[in-house]
């Protein structure tokens, strides 16, 4: 039993610190154009990395992801928010589960 | 200011939203993605042959999808602390990067204590709603947006190791699209007015595919591909185009 605390408090200090030591500290304001642009693009990259192409895999069938997604793209090329994007894209998938399985 | 978002024109005039309200509006779909995906979770600690309470208890002091799964690995196949803190080091070292993108765009009222607690909230997707804010951080923002996604988490963990699997598997599949969409809620506007934007996440597409399907680089933890393909396309992209797009620049 006192295993299971002392390897919960070691991920606890590792996650914690690697996250809020940089975080802290780091308090410049980077002026470099170069370091400046690539802070910018970070965000983008990092969303852009985790959905592509892990997304297609995300719910047992790639059709039925690629729907939900390509729904998801289309209501936010047209402005729509967080919210209403993610729920039409679960909202497509499931109609797209069930459609396939009409189908099949 | 960008008209094609127009929530967060409305986010960005004072007084009209709360800067807490905003950061709970925003936490929402995340929390959504998060309750599922801790879901999952929850029933991997179970099977592992955790208590209950044990992968509650890592869920609510780690806040981070890969690393809780490497971590509970390693712990049921009897790995030494050391082994369990590298892995974690090593796959949550992206949040440092993230920490010090983010505290670029932060407000003066977050003062050196108030990150310290605040940064337990970085995670890949607070980070990036933060991040892509056009107006600096606010606490009582990034508090808001800590706020749900936290209570998510924990409850996704907790109904997932206690309940297992009582929801049929075509609603927990589906769910899991929540996070992506919220994902593509945020690139796709900005990719839409940037070309630059556009040029850099399809580089990082391109590079995150590479890294998927090749056959060495597919081994590659989770993790470490994320933040190689991230950084990568960054750095590629500051280099391209040096000059980013007026309007969303960054003070």
């Amino acid at each position: 039993m006192s295993r299971f605390f002392v390897c919960a408090l070691a991920m606890m200090l590792v996650t914690y610190f690697v996250r809020a030591v940089p975080f802290t500290l780091f308090r410049r304001k980077v002026t470099n154009r170069y370091a400046k642009a690539f802070l910018y693009y970070v965000p983008y990259t990092v969303l852009t990395a985790m959905t592509v192409p892990a997304a297609f895999y995300a719910t047992g069938s790639v059709a039925v992801a690629a729907f939900g997604l390509l729904v998801a793209g289309v209501l936010a090329y047209r402005g729509r928010g967080l919210v209403v994007v993610s729920l039409a894209a679960c909202a497509a998938a499931f109609a797209a589960t069930f459609v396939l399985q009409w189908l099949s | 200011m960008n008209p094609v978002r127009g929530q967060e024109s409305a986010s960005d005039r004072p007084g009209r939203r709360s800067e807490w309200g905003d950061g709970l509006r925003y936490g929402f779909p995340i929390a959504c993605g998060y309750f599922f995906v801790s879901f999952t979770f929850g029933i991997l600690g179970a099977s592992l042959g955790f208590r209950w309470w044990e992968t509650v208890l890592i869920s609510m002091t780690n806040l981070t999808s890969a690393g809780q799964v490497a971590g509970v690995r390693t712990i049921a196949a009897g790995g030494s602390v050391f082994e369990l803190a590298l892995s974690q080091f090593i796959i949550n070292l992206r949040y440092s990067l993230m920490g010090i993108s983010l505290a670029q765009n932060v407000s003066d009222d977050v003062s050196a204590p108030r990150r310290m607690f605040l940064g337990f909230g970085i995670t890949d997707e607070i980070y990036a709603v933060a991040a892509s804010r056009r107006t600096p951080v606010t606490t009582a923002f990034f508090l808001g947006l800590m706020t749900l996604p936290y209570l998510g988490w924990t409850l996704g963990t907790l109904a997932g190791a206690v309940l297992g699997d009582v929801l049929p598997k075509t609603v927990t599949d589906v769910m899991t699209l929540a996070i992506y969409g919220m994902f593509i809620a945020i690139v796709v506007p900005e990719a839409k007015n940037s070309r630059k934007v556009l040029a850099v996440v399809g580089i990082a597409a391109a590079i995150s595919c590479l890294m998927y399907y090749t056959p060495v680089l597919k081994d590659i933890s989770v993790g470490f591909a994320i933040i190689f393909s991230a950084v990568a396309a960054a750095a590629l992209g500051a280099w391209l185009f040096p000059d980013v797009d007026g309007g969303a620049c960054r003070e």
